[in-house]
């Protein structure tokens, strides 16, 4: 199937009413979650995912995928008006869009934001239409010792860049894989980590560690008491949130900087959306005629970061989509929602579930226009949100937690794990122990066991199979990007960029 | 007493090298290799022995690391006490779902967070305490046909 017919095709899917109504819920829902700091995306999408496998699983995954934008574009409400990243995407956007709030000039940082995530969240999904299917293509030839050696080099990118300390980051990793092979052994029957349990023959089922890790770790982690920051006016009027045109010309190259860097970022296991969101900060500020201004309210500083976490997007869903390998804790729990729903995310992904595909990319469009409609003239009422009180949110959370945990399973067993994973979330909170190579870990995990496990099988037990020109190439990256941290000047270079990322 | 024992660094490595010696202890009873290929414990063998490594190197880190900032670090217990109250009222509202149903437990927990940890006055606690869980039956259970659990009670 060529492109535009995909297209339309996914156009003819994106445009019925439920599915609309469905991408108007994520999105929307996007938005608060996005604008509200504490709670981001892969805890709301985690506890949302039970409540979603009674519906249809097309209308489901555009609602999920509608919070995981739409959960950008409201991040930097928060940022510009209280300085505060709604979102951790949305970080760098505090620098100067904090700036042009204190000036007075909180509607046109507002506005640019929505139209910068708009441009670049549109080229973000138009990229992913023109190099998706081709990638699929070419993952055709993979069987599973490319598939072993490519989750090897995810896994490797992702501990790389996710906490300062790479041994913690490989241990949560190894956490996750331990989870992930609990149960009964699909090669042999063999009944593995189940402390004699029946309720654990068939696993840990991935949305009670991702709602515990995520959801209730995140409630138990804001238990500690703190001040709230005083939050700047938005200004009232559609008219005074519109940037000049002499804002628009000053953020013609942060639109591209952004789109493209933002894109090709999210290809990249591991990196996401901060990452992508300071590296084309950095070059906006490399290439500006006026890099004294930044960090002062320019506002090529918010085009460009806003910009770049939402074309993120479209590279993320890439090689979720094409090779079934997640790059994030929010893609790794959009991969787990496809599983649950019967897909198989891969090379045959497209030809498989065209519907799926299409009129998720379609309704990314369409998604993408409703978010800048919802982010214009909405801005004012959901900056609102912001007065939120704690003791009104916590609850809700845990409650909803409980409440998605219960409806998949009706079982008491299992929500007393989900206390026991929150508890374990906190700890690697308070421990600096990143969790996003945990929840890869567990959602990897058992596909990766059977692709060595069939690799091995293949060559009666040889390693040698592993060192085909791909899988070789592929572990020989994932060793490099391993021992690379162990000299110092690398090390400190790596420590560098994840400070930038740390709000 | 030594500063290295203060670090959730050795603390957090001796537990993770525990779990790494019981997953390859567990590994080792079951197959490595079988006709067909490799066992149910070749895997964790390979992760679990990683796990030892890792975590041993955590721990050495911890002891070997000055690290001056450690010895005035101080765990803030009123924090702790906060956290474990939060989860306490959550495992116990768990636990009181099977005799109490969910509208009631939930309540509980509700009011416990909003009046005790939140330290709002009863004027305030006490709706949330009713509104929530109402709430979230409309929601869940009428709206969108979710079954919640329910109790010997309701």
């Amino acid at each position: 199937m060529d492109t535009i017919g995909g297209l339309l095709q996914g156009f003819d899917v994106a445009l019925t009413w439920s599915n609309l109504t469905m991408c108007f819920v994520g999105v929307f829902l996007g938005t608060v979650i996005g604008v509200l700091p504490g709670l981001g995306p892969p805890a709301t999408i985690a506890m949302l995912l039970p409540l979603t496998l009674k519906l249809e699983p097309t209308g489901a995954m555009i609602m999920l995928a509608g919070i995981y934008y739409g959960a950008k574009y409201g991040g930097s409400t928060t940022s510009i008006l209280l300085n505060v990243p709604g979102e951790s995407a949305s970080v760098v956007t505090c620098l100067d869009g904090y700036q042009m709030a204190r000036k007075g000039r909180a509607g046109p940082a507002l506005g640019m934001a929505a139209i910068a995530s708009f441009v670049a969240g549109t080229f973000g999904v138009i990229a992913l239409m023109l190099v998706a299917p081709p990638l699929a293509r070419l993952s055709l030839a993979f069987s599973a010792p490319e598939y072993f050696a490519l989750m090897v080099l995810g896994l490797t990118m992702v501990v790389l860049l996710s906490g300062e300390s790479l041994t913690k980051g490989l241990l949560s990793m190894l956490l996750g894989l331990w989870i992930a092979s609990m149960g009964t052994d699909l090669f042999t029957a063999t009944s593995r980590f189940t402390f004699g349990q029946t309720a654990l023959l068939g696993g840990i089922d991935f949305v009670i560690v991702a709602i515990g890790i995520f959801a209730i770790g995140e409630v138990l982690a804001n238990m500690e008491p703190h001040s709230a920051p005083e939050m700047l006016p938005v200004p009232k009027g559609l008219r005074n949130l519109l940037p000049t045109w002499e804002d628009m010309k000053a953020c013609r190259f942060a639109f591209l900087n952004g789109s493209l860097v933002g894109f090709i970022v999210g290809i990249l296991p591991g990196a996401g959306s901060t990452i992508a969101s300071f590296l084309s900060y950095g070059i906006e500020k490399a290439v500006s005629k006026h890099p004294e201004q930044f960090g002062h309210g320019a506002i090529e500083g918010v085009a460009a970061p806003e910009g770049a976490n939402n074309a993120e997007t479209g590279g993320a869903l890439v090689p979720l989509l094409t090779l079934g390998i997640p790059g994030s804790g929010t893609t790794a729990v959009l991969l787990a929602a496809l599983i649950l729903w019967g897909f198989k995310p891969g090379p045959l992904f497209i030809q498989e579930s065209p519907t799926l595909f299409w009129g998720l990319v379609a309704s990314m469009y369409i998604g993408n226009v409703m978010l800048l409609v919802l982010n214009l003239p909405l801005v004012a009422v959901f900056a609102q949100l912001l007065k939120m009180p704690a003791f009104a949110m916590y609850p809700m959370i845990l409650g909803v937690s409980l409440v998605g945990v219960y409806s998949d399973s009706s079982s008491i067993f299992e929500l007393g794990l989900l206390a026991i994973f929150g508890l374990l979330g906190y700890g690697m909170r308070k421990l600096d122990f990143p969790n996003a190579p945990l929840v890869l870990g567990l959602v990897l995990g058992d596909a990766m066991e059977k692709a060595l496990r069939q690799s091995l099988m293949m060559s009666q037990g040889h390693v040698s199979i592993l060192f085909r020109p791909i899988p070789a190439v592929l572990l020989a990256v994932a060793a490099v990007l391993l021992i690379v941290p162990l000299f110092k000047k690398f090390n400190a270079m790596r420590v560098q960029v994840l400070d930038q990322e740390a709000p | 007493m030594n500063t290295f024992v203060r670090k959730g660094d050795f603390w957090s490595g001796l537990a993770m090298a525990a779990l790494g010696a019981y997953v390859v202890s567990q590994a080792l009873r079951w197959d490595y290799m079988g006709e067909d290929g490799p066992g149910a414990g070749f895997f964790p063998l390979w992760y679990g022995g990683l796990m030892i490594v890792l975590s041993l190197l955590l721990v050495l880190g911890a002891v070997l690391k000055s690290d001056p900032s450690a010895a005035s670090r101080r765990i803030n217990w009123p924090e702790l006490r906060r956290v474990g109250a939060c989860w306490g009222a959550f495992v116990a509202c768990i636990a009181l779902l099977q005799p109490l149903g969910f509208i009631l437990s939930f309540g509980l927990m509700t009011w416990f967070l909003v009046s005790v940890l939140f330290r709002k006055p009863q004027k305030v606690a006490i709706p949330t305490a009713v509104i929530s869980p109402l709430g979230f039956y409309a929601v869940f259970a009428w709206a969108l046909g979710i079954s919640l659990p329910t109790g010997a009670l309701f």
